[in-house]
């Protein structure tokens, strides 16, 4: 009968426990058949813990959806031939058809993208025409005044909004492209414009940093050129080398960026590729400048911004990732987009990451050579170069509760963002970053004992330590009266001790 | 069927009990008085194996108790990629494999000390170890990040005093001189290496030759079969 009833109970604890399995995705995350959950983030200890989807796709945009006026007049919807940038001012798009030559503007009305216009031609101070050779890259000012980079032609246009020629910047007058025995071609690529009006040019095959032109189109210096890495190694061997031996070696050099972007306080997000595999924790592949050059990025998470800690060879994509592009928001977090394995990383303002998804495929979500990462508030548009579309990718609940706390927690209202990380909480319980936010606003509410519980389950030895310590004193304040009570006792104890023994001396003496 | 009552004074004889307690007590001892203590350690036999296994055992327990009670401040281990096994053998071997190196090199270098009693020697040195690592453990969940530097220091200080232990143990044991005695733990330290590089060959070696005979028994078998 025993037997029986302990079977049962045994039954009982199983069903609870699997219909808990099976209720437990709340309907929130898995609302729509389009749901993936191919979104992931890394744990303390650099394992891959899979996570709900912050972003979900929705929507691919290709360039046959929108018709324009061909030169014969004729109204034709051409596909993008290999894109390579695109820039988002308000709600309109602006995509760099490089293989076309032309600038596709298309705007989003909330429910539809809509051709606007393509610009392939623009207007000198002349009055002649100036077409466009492979267009790289485009900024487009508050007022639509547009930047290009024109690559074919070695210059980079200003224009205004009716396609106007403000001023052109050509090849400047300085090494390497003076060089008299080895020139080299300006062929520029990325760019922004910062709130001055100044111009920050990324062009090819340049590792002085980024070519800075001032408002009158005239270049000024080099910028933020990367901190050249030694190898101690090779280093050393210099020293028995000969001349010509030293000219045959690789030279130290500082490496190129691939791409620029500015964020919300005007400071230049860079990114770079070019890095030995072995050193993708210490490459630094993406850098927040300042005004000298400088690398302020804040790296505090449990490990850099530097995409993927761990991979194998799958389907022969190996090696770390390498970023291409960034896209800021304004509470200082940002996207990067990874080419070896076709991944977004999103990251916080303290280096922490957030979420990663993506991947190299030919279905919704996934690419196949994203070049360009851009948003349109809350949602990120994604150029593929070789797909030739963008994918939208929308905010899920998942992920606005996460910027939410995260909002909540610079505006320092701890107590706010841990109510959001616990709803985060409840949609991923592996979540990192949710169980430090509430352990913090735990530690605020001077409840020692349970911060300390939440920050040891992720170990951030920081916070835990901060909790501890108060928790120590608070415990030390608590108890000092049984401290000293117990001490008197025994030191009256032992006085008491001592005298007994010495009268019963005293009184043996006395026999 | 009659089950007899047995006593541990069946397997433990009162007497090698007292001698047990009293050369365990010996460690004390030889701590802080070294070149008298692993002088008459062995000389006067005032140690014995017994007290030297269950030395290397509680120094075995501290090593595995090391890795669940230390506060996670000091020592952040991920216990789900704790291989139990690889843990004991990473205290175990290193002594066995000094022992042996020590005692092969020593035997050619007019060393006194047998095997056992350089092994005696050895887990003796390590009574320091065990007795500052047991409370420096519990110490260890009572410091925030910036007092770390108290389990640091303690730790510190139970490593140089098994260093200085060991080299007073080796110079009484084998009767040699410091400088002597230095030279020969690091030509041990070397023969330790040398013992695992070739330790390393011969399995290789074997699984290689096993697999060959594997290689051929399928080859017959595909052929037969």
């Amino acid at each position: 009968m025993r037997k029986i009833k302990k079977f049962g109970s045994l039954l009982a604890a199983t069903a609870i426990a699997v219909s808990g399995i099976f209720s437990f995705p709340s309907a929130a995350v898995y609302a729509d058949d389009a749901s993936t959950t191919y979104s992931y983030t890394y744990d303390i200890w650099g394992d891959v813990q899979s996570s709900p989807d912050a972003y979900r796709a929705t929507k691919h945009i290709s360039g046959d959806m929108f018709e324009f006026e061909d030169a014969e007049g004729k109204t034709v919807a051409k596909n993008f031939v290999e894109p390579q940038g695109q820039f988002i001012r308000g709600n309109h798009i602006f995509v760099c058809d490089t293989g076309n030559n032309r600038i596709v503007e298309i705007a989003y009305d909330g429910k539809e993208y809509k051709g606007v216009r393509q610009i392939t031609e623009f207007t000198d101070k002349n009055g002649e025409a100036l077409t466009l050779n492979k267009p790289y890259d485009i900024y487009v000012t508050e007022n639509y005044e547009m930047i290009i980079s024109d690559y074919g032609n070695e210059r980079v246009l200003h224009v205004d909004k009716d396609c106007n020629v403000i001023k052109i910047m050509t090849t400047p007058a300085v090494t390497p492209f003076n060089d008299p025995v080895d020139a080299r071609v300006f062929q520029p690529q990325k760019l922004i414009m910062d709130t001055a009006g100044r111009i920050y040019v990324q062009a090819e095959k340049i590792n002085k940093g980024l070519l800075e032109f001032d408002t009158r189109g005239e270049f000024t210096q080099y910028v933020g050129a990367s901190p050249v890495k030694f190898n101690m190694v090779d280093y050393i061997w210099r020293f028995f080398m000969t001349e010509k031996q030293i000219e045959a070696q690789p030279r130290f050099v500082p490496t190129e960026y691939n791409n620029v972007a500015i964020d919300s306080e005007g400071f230049m997000y860079v990114t770079m590729s070019v890095y030995d595999d072995n050193d993708f924790l210490t490459a630094n592949p993406v850098r927040r400048l300042n005004s000298t050059g400088s690398d302020i990025l804040v790296r505090n998470g449990n490990d850099p911004p530097c995409g993927d800690l761990k991979w194998d060879n799958a389907g022969g994509y190996n090696g770390p990732s390498r970023f291409y592009d960034v896209v800021t928001f304004d509470n200082n977090s940002y996207c990067t987009i990874d080419q070896t394995r076709g991944r977004i990383f999103a990251y916080d303002f303290q280096g922490n990451l957030l979420y990663a998804f993506g991947g190299i495929g030919n279905r919704l979500g996934y690419f196949r050579k994203p070049v360009a990462i851009d948003r349109m508030g809350d949602s990120l548009f994604v150029l593929d170069g070789q797909y030739s579309n963008i994918t939208v990718f929308e905010l899920t609940e998942f992920g606005t509760l996460i910027n939410k706390a995260l909002r909540e927690y610079q505006n320092a209202d701890y107590d706010k963002s841990a109510e959001y990380w616990n709803d985060v909480l409840r949609l991923n319980g592996n979540y990192d970053l949710a169980y430090i936010g509430v352990g913090r606003a735990l530690l605020r509410q001077d409840k020692f004992a349970e911060a300390m519980e939440y920050f040891k389950a992720k170990r951030d030895r920081r916070n835990y330590s901060k909790a501890f310590e108060q928790y120590r004193k608070e415990q030390i304040e608590d108890h000092i009266g049984d401290f000293v009570k117990a001490l008197i006792v025994i030191l009256v104890g032992i006085w008491l001790i001592k005298k007994v023994r010495k009268i019963q001396k005293e009184v043996r003496e006395c026999d | 069927m009659r089950l007899k009552k047995i006593k541990l004074s069946s397997f433990i004889s009162k007497e090698w009990l007292s001698h047990f307690g009293k050369t365990l007590k010996y460690s004390l001892y030889v701590i802080f008085h070294p070149f008298d203590g692993f002088w008459d350690l062995t000389h006067e036999k005032r140690g014995s194996v017994g007290a030297a296994n269950f030395l290397v055992f509680l120094f075995l327990m501290l090593n595995i108790l090391k890795l669940q009670f230390t506060s996670f401040l000091v020592r952040n281990i991920n216990l789900n990629r704790i291989n139990m096994w690889v843990e004991i053998a990473s205290v175990i071997a290193p002594i066995l494999l000094w022992c042996v190196s020590n005692w092969s090199f020593t035997t050619l270098m007019d060393g006194k000390g047998r095997l056992k009693e350089v092994y005696m020697g050895t887990a003796y040195a390590l009574t320091p170890m065990i007795i500052i690592g047991y409370p420096n453990m519990i110490l260890s969940n009572f410091l925030t990040i910036e007092e770390i530097t108290f389990y640091t220091f303690f730790d510190t200080l139970g490593m140089i005093w098994f260093v200085a232990l060991v080299l007073a143990a080796m110079m009484m044991i084998h009767d040699y001189s410091l400088t002597k005695t230095v030279f020969s733990s690091i030509l041990t330290i070397v023969g330790m290496a040398v013992i695992v590089f070739i330790l390393v060959v011969f399995f290789s070696l074997i699984s290689d030759g096993i697999a060959y005979f594997v290689s051929i028994y399928q080859e017959i078998q595909f052929r037969f079969y």
